[in-house]
Protein backbone atom coordinates (compact mmCIF):
# COMPACT_ATOMS: atom_id res chain seq x y z
CA UNK A 1 0.00 0.00 0.00
CA UNK A 2 1.33 3.39 -0.55
CA UNK A 3 0.32 5.88 1.76
CA UNK A 4 -2.35 8.20 1.50
CA UNK A 5 -1.61 11.60 -0.86
CA UNK A 6 -3.37 14.33 -2.71
CA UNK A 7 -3.92 14.20 -6.39
CA UNK A 8 -4.46 17.11 -9.15
CA UNK A 9 -5.19 16.52 -12.82
CA UNK A 10 -4.60 19.46 -14.77
CA UNK A 11 -5.99 19.68 -18.40
CA UNK A 12 -3.51 22.03 -19.90
CA UNK A 13 0.10 23.39 -18.76
CA UNK A 14 -1.18 26.54 -18.47
CA UNK A 15 -3.41 25.15 -15.14
CA UNK A 16 -0.22 22.85 -13.88
CA UNK A 17 2.05 25.76 -13.42
CA UNK A 18 -1.36 27.65 -11.65
CA UNK A 19 -1.51 24.56 -9.26
CA UNK A 20 2.30 24.47 -8.94
CA UNK A 21 2.61 28.02 -7.92
CA UNK A 22 -0.51 28.25 -5.61
CA UNK A 23 0.74 24.46 -3.69
CA UNK A 24 4.47 25.19 -2.79
CA UNK A 25 4.43 21.87 -0.97
CA UNK A 26 2.93 19.93 -4.34
CA UNK A 27 4.93 18.07 -6.76
CA UNK A 28 4.96 17.24 -10.59
CA UNK A 29 3.76 13.18 -11.02
CA UNK A 30 4.90 11.92 -14.51
CA UNK A 31 5.54 8.30 -15.12
CA UNK A 32 5.72 7.85 -11.49
CA UNK A 33 8.55 5.07 -12.01
CA UNK A 34 10.66 5.81 -9.26
CA UNK A 35 8.04 8.46 -6.82
CA UNK A 36 5.85 4.80 -6.35
CA UNK A 37 8.79 2.70 -5.00
CA UNK A 38 9.75 6.20 -3.02
CA UNK A 39 6.45 6.50 -1.67
CA UNK A 40 6.22 2.47 -0.76
CA UNK A 41 9.31 2.77 0.71
CA UNK A 42 8.90 6.15 3.02
CA UNK A 43 12.05 7.85 0.48
CA UNK A 44 9.14 10.47 -0.34
CA UNK A 45 7.11 12.38 2.39
CA UNK A 46 5.84 15.01 -0.39
CA UNK A 47 1.81 13.67 -0.07
CA UNK A 48 0.21 16.95 -2.93
CA UNK A 49 1.20 15.94 -6.48
CA UNK A 50 0.30 17.56 -9.89
CA UNK A 51 -0.32 14.63 -12.23
CA UNK A 52 1.21 15.43 -15.62
CA UNK A 53 -0.74 12.24 -17.36
CA UNK A 54 -3.24 14.48 -19.27
CA UNK A 55 -0.25 16.69 -20.61
CA UNK A 56 -0.02 15.55 -24.47
CA UNK A 57 1.78 18.81 -25.15
CA UNK A 58 4.57 18.29 -23.10
CA UNK A 59 5.20 14.73 -25.38
CA UNK A 60 6.66 15.41 -28.54
CA UNK A 61 9.97 15.23 -30.01
CA UNK A 62 10.83 18.33 -32.22
CA UNK A 63 13.60 18.94 -34.74
CA UNK A 64 13.87 22.92 -35.99
CA UNK A 65 17.34 22.96 -37.52
CA UNK A 66 19.94 21.79 -36.01
CA UNK A 67 17.89 21.43 -32.90
CA UNK A 68 16.35 18.77 -31.19
CA UNK A 69 13.65 19.65 -28.21
CA UNK A 70 12.06 16.70 -26.19
CA UNK A 71 8.87 17.79 -23.78
CA UNK A 72 8.80 16.43 -20.87
CA UNK A 73 6.76 14.20 -20.48
CA UNK A 74 8.31 12.33 -23.65
CA UNK A 75 8.99 8.72 -22.64
CA UNK A 76 12.28 6.48 -22.99
CA UNK A 77 10.07 4.12 -25.03
CA UNK A 78 8.71 7.41 -26.94
CA UNK A 79 13.02 7.94 -27.72
CA UNK A 80 13.81 4.87 -28.82
CA UNK A 81 10.66 4.87 -31.11
CA UNK A 82 12.49 7.57 -33.27
CA UNK A 83 15.05 6.08 -35.58
CA UNK A 84 16.53 9.59 -35.70
CA UNK A 85 17.52 10.00 -32.07
CA UNK A 86 20.00 7.24 -32.98
CA UNK A 87 22.04 10.37 -35.07
CA UNK A 88 20.16 13.13 -33.31
CA UNK A 89 22.01 11.93 -30.06
CA UNK A 90 23.76 8.46 -30.49
CA UNK A 91 24.50 8.54 -26.21
CA UNK A 92 21.07 9.17 -25.27
CA UNK A 93 19.88 6.57 -27.63
CA UNK A 94 21.96 4.33 -26.39
CA UNK A 95 21.11 5.22 -22.44
CA UNK A 96 17.52 4.10 -23.59
CA UNK A 97 18.36 1.06 -24.69
CA UNK A 98 19.16 -0.32 -21.40
CA UNK A 99 17.09 2.19 -19.01
CA UNK A 100 15.02 0.00 -16.44
CA UNK A 101 12.81 -2.95 -17.89
CA UNK A 102 10.27 -2.36 -21.16
CA UNK A 103 7.41 -1.33 -19.07
CA UNK A 104 9.39 0.99 -17.17
CA UNK A 105 10.58 2.48 -20.26
CA UNK A 106 7.29 2.75 -21.31
CA UNK A 107 5.87 4.94 -18.65
CA UNK A 108 9.75 6.19 -17.64
CA UNK A 109 9.71 10.34 -18.38
CA UNK A 110 12.70 11.88 -19.87
CA UNK A 111 11.72 14.96 -17.07
CA UNK A 112 11.31 12.64 -14.96
CA UNK A 113 14.84 11.54 -14.59
CA UNK A 114 16.57 14.39 -14.96
CA UNK A 115 14.69 16.05 -12.48
CA UNK A 116 14.81 13.16 -9.79
CA UNK A 117 18.40 14.17 -9.42
CA UNK A 118 19.60 10.43 -9.10
CA UNK A 119 23.49 10.07 -9.68
CA UNK A 120 22.45 7.50 -11.56
CA UNK A 121 20.01 8.72 -13.83
CA UNK A 122 21.00 6.92 -17.01
CA UNK A 123 19.79 9.66 -19.59
CA UNK A 124 21.77 12.70 -17.71
CA UNK A 125 25.51 11.64 -18.54
CA UNK A 126 24.56 11.83 -22.56
CA UNK A 127 22.86 15.06 -21.79
CA UNK A 128 25.45 16.84 -20.61
CA UNK A 129 28.06 15.60 -22.96
CA UNK A 130 24.71 16.90 -25.65
CA UNK A 131 25.70 20.17 -23.61
CA UNK A 132 21.86 20.48 -23.44
CA UNK A 133 20.17 22.91 -21.83
CA UNK A 134 17.10 22.31 -19.73
CA UNK A 135 13.76 24.86 -20.10
CA UNK A 136 12.54 25.67 -16.09
CA UNK A 137 9.01 26.61 -16.57
CA UNK A 138 6.52 28.70 -13.90
CA UNK A 139 3.26 30.59 -13.59
CA UNK A 140 5.65 34.01 -13.94
CA UNK A 141 7.99 32.65 -16.72
CA UNK A 142 10.32 30.59 -18.06
CA UNK A 143 14.21 30.19 -17.96
CA UNK A 144 16.65 28.19 -19.75
CA UNK A 145 19.18 26.59 -17.92
CA UNK A 146 22.60 24.67 -19.30
CA UNK A 147 21.59 21.04 -17.67
CA UNK A 148 25.62 21.30 -16.65
CA UNK A 149 24.26 24.07 -14.25
CA UNK A 150 21.26 22.02 -12.76
CA UNK A 151 22.55 20.04 -10.47
CA UNK A 152 23.95 21.72 -7.16
CA UNK A 153 24.08 18.37 -4.81
CA UNK A 154 22.81 14.92 -4.07
CA UNK A 155 19.30 15.15 -5.80
CA UNK A 156 19.25 18.76 -5.51
CA UNK A 157 18.99 21.02 -8.47
CA UNK A 158 18.72 24.73 -8.97
CA UNK A 159 14.93 24.25 -9.63
CA UNK A 160 12.38 26.17 -7.51
CA UNK A 161 9.26 24.44 -5.92
CA UNK A 162 6.89 26.75 -8.04
CA UNK A 163 9.16 25.68 -11.09
CA UNK A 164 8.61 22.91 -13.84
CA UNK A 165 11.12 21.43 -15.96
CA UNK A 166 9.18 21.43 -19.30
CA UNK A 167 11.92 20.63 -22.09
CA UNK A 168 15.47 19.44 -23.16
CA UNK A 169 16.91 20.62 -25.92
CA UNK A 170 20.83 20.31 -27.82
CA UNK A 171 22.31 20.69 -31.05
CA UNK A 172 22.69 17.70 -33.19
CA UNK A 173 26.02 16.17 -33.04
CA UNK A 174 28.30 17.70 -35.83
CA UNK A 175 29.98 15.55 -38.89
CA UNK A 176 33.13 13.70 -37.63
CA UNK A 177 32.31 13.34 -34.16
CA UNK A 178 31.29 10.64 -31.90
CA UNK A 179 28.94 10.14 -28.83
CA UNK A 180 29.01 7.39 -26.59
CA UNK A 181 27.71 5.73 -23.40
CA UNK A 182 28.46 2.91 -21.57
CA UNK A 183 25.94 1.64 -18.36
CA UNK A 184 28.15 -0.76 -16.15
CA UNK A 185 25.56 -2.41 -14.08
CA UNK A 186 25.03 -5.98 -12.49
CA UNK A 187 23.41 -6.95 -15.99
CA UNK A 188 22.10 -4.63 -18.96
CA UNK A 189 18.48 -3.05 -18.01
CA UNK A 190 16.72 -3.95 -15.00
CA UNK A 191 19.28 -2.93 -12.51
CA UNK A 192 20.62 0.56 -11.43
CA UNK A 193 24.41 1.82 -12.56
CA UNK A 194 27.29 1.00 -10.82
CA UNK A 195 29.59 3.81 -12.94
CA UNK A 196 28.29 5.43 -15.88
CA UNK A 197 30.42 7.15 -18.68
CA UNK A 198 29.41 9.41 -21.29
CA UNK A 199 31.87 10.78 -23.84
CA UNK A 200 31.52 13.68 -26.98
CA UNK A 201 34.51 14.02 -28.91
CA UNK A 202 34.52 15.57 -32.67
CA UNK A 203 37.83 15.67 -34.89
CA UNK A 204 38.94 18.34 -36.96
CA UNK A 205 41.80 19.03 -38.85
CA UNK A 206 43.41 15.65 -37.20
CA UNK A 207 43.03 16.93 -33.71
CA UNK A 208 40.29 16.78 -31.20
CA UNK A 209 37.92 20.00 -31.15
CA UNK A 210 35.20 18.99 -28.84
CA UNK A 211 35.74 17.22 -26.08
CA UNK A 212 32.85 16.39 -23.40
CA UNK A 213 32.97 13.69 -20.72
CA UNK A 214 30.29 13.09 -18.23
CA UNK A 215 30.21 10.56 -14.95
CA UNK A 216 27.44 9.11 -13.30
CA UNK A 217 27.06 7.06 -9.99
CA UNK A 218 30.47 8.17 -9.03
CA UNK A 219 29.31 11.47 -6.91
CA UNK A 220 26.85 13.11 -5.48
CA UNK A 221 25.38 14.48 -8.58
CA UNK A 222 26.07 13.36 -12.33
CA UNK A 223 29.30 15.62 -13.63
CA UNK A 224 31.41 16.74 -16.52
CA UNK A 225 34.63 16.04 -15.73
CA UNK A 226 36.38 19.86 -17.17
CA UNK A 227 40.08 19.12 -16.82
CA UNK A 228 40.03 15.85 -18.51
CA UNK A 229 37.87 17.45 -21.41
CA UNK A 230 40.88 20.21 -21.73
CA UNK A 231 43.32 17.89 -21.72
CA UNK A 232 42.25 16.38 -24.66
CA UNK A 233 41.14 19.60 -26.60
CA UNK A 234 43.49 20.59 -29.48
CA UNK A 235 45.37 17.77 -29.20
CA UNK A 236 46.27 14.65 -31.62
CA UNK A 237 44.74 11.79 -29.13
CA UNK A 238 47.20 9.31 -28.22
CA UNK A 239 47.38 6.25 -25.59
CA UNK A 240 49.03 8.39 -23.08
CA UNK A 241 47.39 11.36 -23.36
CA UNK A 242 44.01 9.73 -23.13
CA UNK A 243 45.29 7.56 -19.89
CA UNK A 244 45.92 10.92 -18.38
CA UNK A 245 42.81 12.34 -19.17
CA UNK A 246 41.29 9.37 -17.47
CA UNK A 247 43.20 9.54 -14.95
CA UNK A 248 42.16 13.22 -14.37
CA UNK A 249 38.56 12.32 -14.79
CA UNK A 250 38.45 9.52 -12.32
CA UNK A 251 40.49 12.01 -9.89
CA UNK A 252 37.32 14.16 -9.93
CA UNK A 253 35.23 11.74 -8.52
CA UNK A 254 34.33 11.12 -5.19
CA UNK A 255 32.03 7.87 -4.86
CA UNK A 256 30.71 6.37 -1.78
CA UNK A 257 30.27 2.42 -0.95
CA UNK A 258 26.68 1.21 -1.52
CA UNK A 259 25.09 -2.24 -1.96
CA UNK A 260 26.07 -2.14 -4.97
CA UNK A 261 30.08 -1.28 -5.37
CA UNK A 262 32.64 0.07 -3.77
CA UNK A 263 34.42 3.31 -3.54
CA UNK A 264 37.23 1.75 -4.72
CA UNK A 265 35.34 -0.05 -7.82
CA UNK A 266 33.65 2.75 -8.98
CA UNK A 267 37.02 4.93 -9.19
CA UNK A 268 38.83 2.33 -11.28
CA UNK A 269 36.17 1.84 -13.58
CA UNK A 270 35.98 5.15 -13.96
CA UNK A 271 38.83 5.80 -14.91
CA UNK A 272 38.81 2.79 -17.41
CA UNK A 273 35.32 3.27 -18.70
CA UNK A 274 37.07 7.02 -19.63
CA UNK A 275 39.87 5.85 -21.31
CA UNK A 276 37.80 2.90 -22.85
CA UNK A 277 35.36 4.99 -24.25
CA UNK A 278 37.31 8.20 -25.47
CA UNK A 279 39.58 5.60 -27.12
CA UNK A 280 36.49 3.99 -29.19
CA UNK A 281 35.39 7.64 -29.74
CA UNK A 282 38.83 8.84 -31.21
CA UNK A 283 39.17 5.55 -33.45
CA UNK A 284 35.54 6.00 -34.71
CA UNK A 285 36.43 9.52 -35.97
CA UNK A 286 40.20 9.76 -36.43
CA UNK B 1 -6.62 18.92 -5.16
CA UNK B 2 -8.40 15.47 -3.76
CA UNK B 3 -8.09 11.59 -3.17
CA UNK B 4 -10.84 9.76 -4.54
CA UNK B 5 -12.23 8.92 -8.43
CA UNK B 6 -14.62 7.97 -10.34
CA UNK B 7 -13.06 5.33 -13.16
CA UNK B 8 -14.17 3.73 -16.13
CA UNK B 9 -11.59 1.17 -17.23
CA UNK B 10 -12.18 -1.51 -20.13
CA UNK B 11 -10.74 -4.36 -19.20
CA UNK B 12 -10.34 -7.41 -21.76
CA UNK B 13 -13.23 -6.08 -23.72
CA UNK B 14 -15.19 -5.32 -21.03
CA UNK B 15 -16.36 -2.42 -18.90
CA UNK B 16 -14.95 -2.34 -14.76
CA UNK B 17 -16.08 0.53 -12.88
CA UNK B 18 -14.65 1.47 -9.23
CA UNK B 19 -14.40 4.29 -7.06
CA UNK B 20 -10.14 4.48 -6.34
CA UNK B 21 -8.21 6.45 -3.63
CA UNK B 22 -5.29 8.67 -5.21
CA UNK B 23 -2.87 6.26 -3.57
CA UNK B 24 -4.16 2.93 -5.11
CA UNK B 25 -2.04 1.03 -7.53
CA UNK B 26 -3.98 -0.75 -10.96
CA UNK B 27 -2.42 -3.68 -9.57
CA UNK B 28 -4.27 -3.18 -6.43
CA UNK B 29 -7.51 -2.24 -7.82
CA UNK B 30 -8.12 -4.92 -9.95
CA UNK B 31 -6.58 -7.70 -8.21
CA UNK B 32 -9.32 -6.38 -5.86
CA UNK B 33 -11.99 -6.38 -9.12
CA UNK B 34 -11.12 -10.01 -8.95
CA UNK B 35 -8.54 -10.35 -12.47
CA UNK B 36 -6.45 -12.14 -10.05
CA UNK B 37 -4.33 -13.51 -13.34
CA UNK B 38 -2.14 -10.38 -12.55
CA UNK B 39 0.46 -11.31 -10.34
CA UNK B 40 2.16 -9.16 -7.30
CA UNK B 41 5.91 -9.53 -6.95
CA UNK B 42 8.33 -6.86 -6.28
CA UNK B 43 6.19 -3.84 -6.24
CA UNK B 44 8.80 -1.51 -7.58
CA UNK B 45 9.27 -2.08 -11.47
CA UNK B 46 11.76 -4.63 -11.01
CA UNK B 47 10.29 -8.12 -12.14
CA UNK B 48 7.63 -7.45 -14.24
CA UNK B 49 4.95 -10.10 -12.78
CA UNK B 50 2.33 -7.48 -13.08
CA UNK B 51 2.32 -6.16 -15.95
CA UNK B 52 -0.23 -5.75 -18.72
CA UNK B 53 -1.04 -3.97 -21.41
CA UNK B 54 -2.55 -0.21 -21.36
CA UNK B 55 -3.86 1.25 -24.27
CA UNK B 56 -1.30 -1.66 -26.16
CA UNK B 57 1.67 -1.12 -24.36
CA UNK B 58 3.58 -3.13 -21.62
CA UNK B 59 3.28 -0.99 -17.72
CA UNK B 60 3.60 -2.43 -13.99
CA UNK B 61 0.63 -1.90 -12.69
CA UNK B 62 2.50 -2.06 -9.61
CA UNK B 63 4.08 1.51 -10.68
CA UNK B 64 0.64 2.88 -12.41
CA UNK B 65 -1.80 4.54 -10.48
CA UNK B 66 -5.77 3.22 -11.34
CA UNK B 67 -6.51 6.67 -10.86
CA UNK B 68 -4.60 7.10 -14.56
CA UNK B 69 -6.68 4.33 -16.27
CA UNK B 70 -10.09 6.01 -16.19
CA UNK B 71 -11.52 5.43 -20.02
CA UNK B 72 -8.52 3.05 -21.11
CA UNK B 73 -8.23 -0.21 -21.96
CA UNK B 74 -5.94 -3.35 -20.19
CA UNK B 75 -5.11 -6.12 -21.35
CA UNK B 76 -4.84 -9.41 -18.89
CA UNK B 77 -2.96 -12.26 -19.65
CA UNK B 78 -6.61 -13.32 -20.25
CA UNK B 79 -7.40 -10.99 -22.57
CA UNK B 80 -4.57 -12.41 -24.58
CA UNK B 81 -5.94 -16.04 -24.63
CA UNK B 82 -7.58 -18.58 -22.62
CA UNK B 83 -8.25 -22.88 -22.24
CA UNK B 84 -9.69 -23.08 -25.44
CA UNK B 85 -8.27 -20.58 -27.37
CA UNK B 86 -4.54 -19.90 -26.77
CA UNK B 87 -2.70 -17.33 -27.91
CA UNK B 88 0.50 -18.92 -30.28
CA UNK B 89 2.75 -16.99 -27.30
CA UNK B 90 0.53 -19.04 -24.60
CA UNK B 91 1.13 -22.67 -26.87
CA UNK B 92 4.97 -21.96 -27.27
CA UNK B 93 5.45 -21.71 -23.50
CA UNK B 94 3.57 -24.94 -22.84
CA UNK B 95 5.07 -26.47 -26.12
CA UNK B 96 8.88 -25.53 -25.10
CA UNK B 97 8.36 -26.03 -21.29
CA UNK B 98 8.99 -22.25 -20.73
CA UNK B 99 7.50 -22.07 -17.83
CA UNK B 100 8.34 -23.64 -13.98
CA UNK B 101 6.25 -22.18 -11.28
CA UNK B 102 4.95 -19.77 -13.83
CA UNK B 103 4.40 -16.85 -11.43
CA UNK B 104 6.00 -14.78 -13.70
CA UNK B 105 4.78 -16.08 -17.01
CA UNK B 106 1.88 -13.51 -16.96
CA UNK B 107 3.72 -10.18 -17.28
CA UNK B 108 6.34 -12.16 -19.17
CA UNK B 109 3.84 -12.87 -22.10
CA UNK B 110 2.35 -9.56 -21.86
CA UNK B 111 5.95 -8.41 -22.67
CA UNK B 112 6.58 -10.85 -25.31
CA UNK B 113 3.13 -10.06 -26.82
CA UNK B 114 4.09 -6.21 -27.15
CA UNK B 115 7.80 -7.32 -28.43
CA UNK B 116 6.15 -9.32 -31.19
CA UNK B 117 3.61 -7.00 -32.33
CA UNK B 118 6.08 -3.96 -32.90
CA UNK B 119 8.89 -6.98 -34.07
CA UNK B 120 7.58 -9.55 -35.78
CA UNK B 121 11.31 -10.99 -36.32
CA UNK B 122 13.07 -10.13 -33.54
CA UNK B 123 16.59 -11.57 -32.52
CA UNK B 124 17.74 -13.19 -29.53
CA UNK B 125 18.85 -9.88 -28.49
CA UNK B 126 15.78 -7.90 -29.72
CA UNK B 127 14.01 -10.88 -27.44
CA UNK B 128 16.24 -10.15 -24.27
CA UNK B 129 15.42 -6.17 -24.57
CA UNK B 130 12.02 -6.56 -24.71
CA UNK B 131 11.80 -9.05 -21.55
CA UNK B 132 14.19 -6.96 -19.86
CA UNK B 133 11.50 -6.01 -17.20
CA UNK B 134 10.56 -9.11 -16.57
CA UNK B 135 12.69 -11.51 -13.92
CA UNK B 136 12.17 -15.20 -13.56
CA UNK B 137 14.22 -17.18 -10.86
CA UNK B 138 13.04 -20.80 -12.19
CA UNK B 139 14.14 -21.30 -15.19
CA UNK B 140 17.35 -19.72 -16.47
CA UNK B 141 15.22 -17.53 -19.25
CA UNK B 142 16.69 -20.30 -22.03
CA UNK B 143 13.21 -22.10 -22.70
CA UNK B 144 11.48 -18.34 -22.54
CA UNK B 145 13.57 -16.82 -25.29
CA UNK B 146 12.99 -20.13 -27.14
CA UNK B 147 9.21 -19.80 -26.85
CA UNK B 148 9.10 -16.34 -28.09
CA UNK B 149 10.88 -17.44 -30.74
CA UNK B 150 9.22 -20.39 -31.67
CA UNK B 151 5.76 -18.34 -31.50
CA UNK B 152 7.48 -15.32 -33.50
CA UNK B 153 7.50 -18.07 -36.08
CA UNK B 154 4.14 -19.70 -35.78
CA UNK B 155 2.88 -15.36 -36.03
CA UNK B 156 4.56 -15.10 -39.32
CA UNK B 157 3.43 -18.41 -41.05
CA UNK B 158 0.17 -17.39 -39.40
CA UNK B 159 0.67 -13.73 -41.35
CA UNK B 160 2.00 -15.60 -44.82
CA UNK B 161 -0.71 -18.14 -44.78
CA UNK B 162 -3.67 -15.37 -44.59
Amino acid sequence: MLPPFDLCEPQSLADALQALSKHSDARPLAGATNLVPDLRDKRETCRNFISLEALDELRYIKRDGGRVTLGARTTIADILDDDGMKTDAPALYASAQIFGGAMVRTAATIGGNICCGSPSADSVPPLLTLDADVTLSSACGERTVPIDEFYVDYKKTVMRSDEMLTSVSWNVPPQGSANLFYKLARRKGDAITVTGVAVMIAVQGGVCSTARIALGSVGPTIFRAGAAEDMLMGKALSEDIIEQAAKAAADRCSPIDDIRAGAGYRLQTAHSLTRRLVTQAWQQIA
Amino acid sequence: MSNEKNVSVIVNGSEVKFVTPSHRTLLEALRHEGFVEIKCGCEKGDCGACAVLLDGEPVDSCLTLAWHVDGREVTTIKGIGHHGKADPLQKAFIETGAAQCGYCTPGIIIAAKSLLKDNPNPSLADIKRGLSGNLCRCTGYTRIFEAVQLAAKELRAEGEAA
